[in-house]
């Protein structure tokens, strides 16, 4: 009934737009930030200098949000047609913030965006400045949104399955709204965005600074970035994510397999610094294990547990057991609305129908399964151990670099020597796909951690898929790729051409306000 | 919770029909000079000079335009789960052909000037002018396609299944609803070029617009004799509860000749709206001969408001017929969100929505004023 082949490639084809989408979209939510400080500056000072800067990386921001809308209106629309099960199961709850998503956060930025661009000349300082402002709140909130809505994918709650309409309908948005999942996952995913903007200032003011080129811009973006940078990237490690991985069940497996910690542990749980996972054998070759550490990071407590893989795999059986009972209930239910009994029997096992449906993958008619169908039923449930395993690692390793590296630049920056050590320049040039590195293993982690659910515990992932051809597949998968190398080409080449030609001179700036330029307040650049 | 929503089940629905077909003109009336702009570009616009006077027409605006687009999506998605599920999935390879082209087009603007060199620029005045054209054609197509019945079905547990094919959408009928569509955006660009710009492209833009008003006009009235006469409709042959639970499979439905046109009868004041096609059509038409060119894109806006508006109408009270499984069409009646999604979204729209329209207006105000080679030359940013 299901094509297991369809299923794959509409993962490939979501998980290759989603990575591809989130290489545009952490770099405008920072910039877009930083641009606003930057304005703020210039209009608090008066000095043109600023104004210079947040012009030059606003053409960087303008080049990655084209990339950026362009990619998220496929990630939107692939839910519709990849994932019509999916949206027809849970369309109640999921597409809610979605909607709200565009109409609060995104017409905001995308309408004054153009302003941004194009209102210099038509706007006082102060408007103008409220522009950009509303660009980066829009920014902003357009993260919160999504987060919300993927939160809700990681911590499905509020909500409860109708056996009339057979799919999820909410019943409380304020829980799915405050949902700490969601809460945690936006301030850490936000401070990620924050960080890549800062490095991106940072590494491209590097390369004018060991150029000798453009000095003024390049030296207070530097500053700017260094202190936000720092900020931000203590942000995103203190306030991780992983604080919201001891609120379910799965997000509970989705540690114990970043952890490849396969029995549970007395507390508090070790971190495991290094390990070599066997999942055949269900157990590590090898590990080397840092005492107390996990069960502080995980619990913030001494005394709480941090559960292993294969108890979970055994509690995991339970709920399937369960499930069926909910599954059968709920057939009975609809053959016969009136059945008080199977109502009964409905109202208290329903939160484990979507466990249930993990049996789907080996037996259409779920009341039937064996117990072989349950035991590998519940072995789906754990992720791919050493591929979560090694992602959360390298993440955790860039973002603690980040931290040492932000840090050593806000003290030299401070000093006023940042500009003239040659090595930190280099190392801030050359950190800078770092951000992207840690960003992309992030949602690696919590993505590909999910699985086998796309709504977790609730729906199965292959369950939730279209029910698409191959050749479908085939086209629409080649057509994304190459279009989405092709235009990763033509950015790169762009964004190194803007680079290169380096922030407009002041010519240019006296032609678009068709005012004398302010020199008083600006010092001379050394180089021009 | 569900205690506290003042309004009933079938009101929150008809006003969330209502909201989509506000924000499918939304979209037509601001991305739609966009997307007709794009289309026009490399005939309107001959020299690079011309070229860029016409994007940057768009320039300011385009971004928030899209999102018309990207909202009701969402809000199909959020009001409509189900139409959301079967519609993208059913038109699969057409959505990909959308994407494509949407994909195209913000990149063309970014990228299109930033290289000083003529040939860079011809190709992506090309994605400009695929970006514009063929989702304007397409989403006629699709509203066609909807007109003519969608072979999906509904299998007990609501999962759709499709049993078509892409280039089974190519229909005549379906084809006609694509140029009819083309041709209403075409004359709305071109209307907005002739208020905005000066010269020769504002010459070729009247040349243009006028042929697409009466074009957009001819297939129209086609369009209707059509469906009178050649296209079964569908019909809900049992007694649906208007406040009933969210199950397709409820109900039955029967196919006739003629059937789309039973709600103009039974409801005569509908009738408005495709005078209102026609009215603005003409208007359209008259506007750009006198050289009005605000009484023109008046014209096209109530052009836009009357074609979609029948479109709906016509439908109504089905979203998507199945031509397969005709008992398992979506209605408005049994294809919605639960009630209590519906207030929440009606009270985050009723708040939201209009603050938009403010500060679009309001942006939209800054703009203003006729864009020429000298006002772009000003602006660095300009693309």
């Amino acid at each position: 009934m299901i094509d297991f082949t369809v299923v794959d490639l509409s993962r490939l084809q979501f998980a290759a737009t989603a990575m591809y989408h989130f290489l545009f979209v952490p770099l405008t939510i920072g910039l877009s930030f930083l641009m606003a400080i930057m304005e703020s500056v210039y209009v608090m000072t008066g000095r043109e200098v600023w104004r210079r800067m947040t012009l030059f990386w606003g053409i960087c921001f303008g080049i990655n949000f084209a990339m950026g809308v362009a990619t998220g209106i496929v990630m939107e629309f692939q839910f519709g047609t990849n994932w019509a099960y999916y949206s027809h199961y849970v369309g109640d709850v999921f597409g809610a913030p979605l909607a709200i998503e565009g109409l609060m956060a995104f017409f905001l930025e995308a309408t004054f965006i153009g302003l941004f661009f194009f209102g210099w000349d038509r706007l006082s300082k102060v408007s103008h400045l409220a522009v950009t402002w509303l660009v980066a709140i829009g920014a902003n909130f357009s993260a919160l949104w999504i987060l919300i809505a993927n939160g809700w994918m990681q911590n499905p709650v509020g909500s409860i399955f109708n056996p009339q309409t057979m799919r999820m309908e909410v019943v409380d948005f304020v829980a799915v709204l405050f949902s700490p999942v969601a809460q945690a996952k936006f301030v850490h995913t936000v401070s990620a965005g924050y960080v890549t903007g800062a490095m991106f200032i940072m590494s491209i003011s590097a390369y004018y600074m060991l150029r000798g080129r453009h000095l003024d811009i390049a030296r207070r973006s530097m500053a700017v970035a260094a202190s936000f940078g720092l900020a931000s990237a203590l942000s995103v490690v203190v306030l991780g994510d992983e604080s919201g991985y001891v609120t379910t069940e799965h997000q509970k497996m989705k540690l114990a397999a970043m952890e490849a910690m396969w029995h549970t542990e007395p507390a508090p749980a070790g971190f495991m610094a290094f390990a070599i996972p066997n999942v055949e054998k269900r157990e590590n070759s090898f590990q080397i294990e840092i005492p107390y550490a996990l069960g502080l990071i995980a619990t913030r407590s001494l005394t709480q547990e941090v559960p292993g893989i294969l108890p979970l795999v055994d509690h995991a059986k339970t709920r399937i057991r369960n499930g069926i009972t909910a599954y059968e209930s709920l057939q009975a239910l609809r053959a016969n609305p009136q059945d008080e009994t199977a109502r009964k029997t409905f109202n208290t096992t329903w939160p484990d129908l979507g466990y249930s449906l993990l049996l789907k993958r080996y037996r259409d008619d779920v009341a039937k399964a064996t117990d072989a169908d349950i035991e590998k039923a519940a072995f789906d449930t754990v992720p791919n151990v050493p591929v979560l395993f090694w992602s959360f690692r390298v993440m955790v390793g860039i973002g603690f670099y980040l931290i040492a590296f932000f840090a050593l630049c806000f003290w030299l920056a401070s000093r006023h020597t940042l500009g003239n050590n040659r090595m930190v320049l280099w190392i801030a040039l050359l950190s800078l796909p770092l951000p992207w590195v840690a960003i992309e293993l992030g949602w690696l982690v919590a993505e590909y951690g999910r699985q086998p659910w796309v709504i977790e515990g609730v729906l199965p992932t292959f369950y939730a898929a279209s029910g698409l051809t191959l050749v479908d597949l085939a086209i629409s998968l080649g057509v994304f790729l190459a279009i989405y190398t092709v235009l990763a080409i033509i950015e790169l080449i762009l964004m190194i051409r803007v680079i290169k030609k380096g922030p407009a001179d002041r010519s240019v700036l006296e032609d678009m306000t068709g005012a004398p330029y302010a020199s008083a307040a600006a010092p001379a650049d050394a180089n021009r | 919770m569900i205690d506290l929503i003042p309004l009933s089940y079938e009101i929150l629905r008809l006003i969330w029909w209502l909201l989509i077909g506000i924000l499918l003109i939304g979209f037509t009336l601001t991305d739609g000079f966009d997307l007709g702009i794009g289309t026009l570009l490399p005939f309107v616009a001959r020299t690079d000079a011309e070229r860029r006077v016409l994007i940057n027409v768009v320039g300011p605006v385009w971004e928030g335009n899209q999102v018309w687009l990207i909202l009701g999506g969402g809000a199909v998605f959020a009001a409509w789960p189900p139409l959301y599920a079967v519609s993208f999935s059913s038109f699969y390879l057409a959505m990909l052909v959308i994407l494509v082209a949407l994909i195209l087009r913000p990149v063309a603007f970014k990228f299109r000037g930033k290289i000083d060199d003529l040939r860079w620029r011809n190709v992506w005045d090309w994605a400009l002018f695929i970006g514009g054209s063929v989702p304007s054609l397409i989403l006629g197509v699709a509203v066609g396609n909807v007109l003519l019945g969608i072979p999906f079905g509904l299998d007990d547990t609501l999962r759709p299944r499709y049993a078509g094919n892409f280039f089974g959408l190519l229909t005549p009928f379906a084809l006609l609803c694509g140029l009819l569509s083309l041709s209403m955006i075409v004359a709305h660009g071109a209307a907005v070029i002739g208020l905005r710009t000066q010269g020769a492209p504002s010459d070729r833009a009247r040349r243009y617009g006028r042929i697409a008003a009466l074009t957009a006009a001819v297939l129209f009235a086609f369009g209707g004799l059509w469906i009178a006469y050649g296209i079964a409709g569908y019909s809900v042959t049992s007694v649906q509860n208007p406040s009933g639970p969210s199950n397709p499979l409820l109900k039955t439905v029967a196919q006739s000749t003629g059937a789309w046109l039973a709600g103009y009868s039974a409801r005569p004041w509908t009738m408005i709206a495709p005078a209102l096609g026609f009215a603005g059509c003409a208007l359209a038409w008259f506007g750009m001969t006198v050289n009005g060119w605000r009484i023109a894109l008046v014209g096209t806006s109530l052009a836009i408001f009357g074609i979609i508006s029948t479109a709906g109408l016509s439908l109504f009270p089905f979203l998507l017929p199945s031509s397969l499984q005709p008992n398992a069409s979506l209605t408005v009646w049994d294809a919605s969100s639960s009630p209590l999604t519906l207030w929440t979204m009606l009270l985050v729209t009723g708040v939201l929505l209009p603050i938009v329209v403010a500060y679009t207006a309001w942006v939209y105000r800054v703009m203003r004023g006729t864009v020429t080679t000298e006002t772009i030359g000003r602006n660095p940013n300009a693309y």
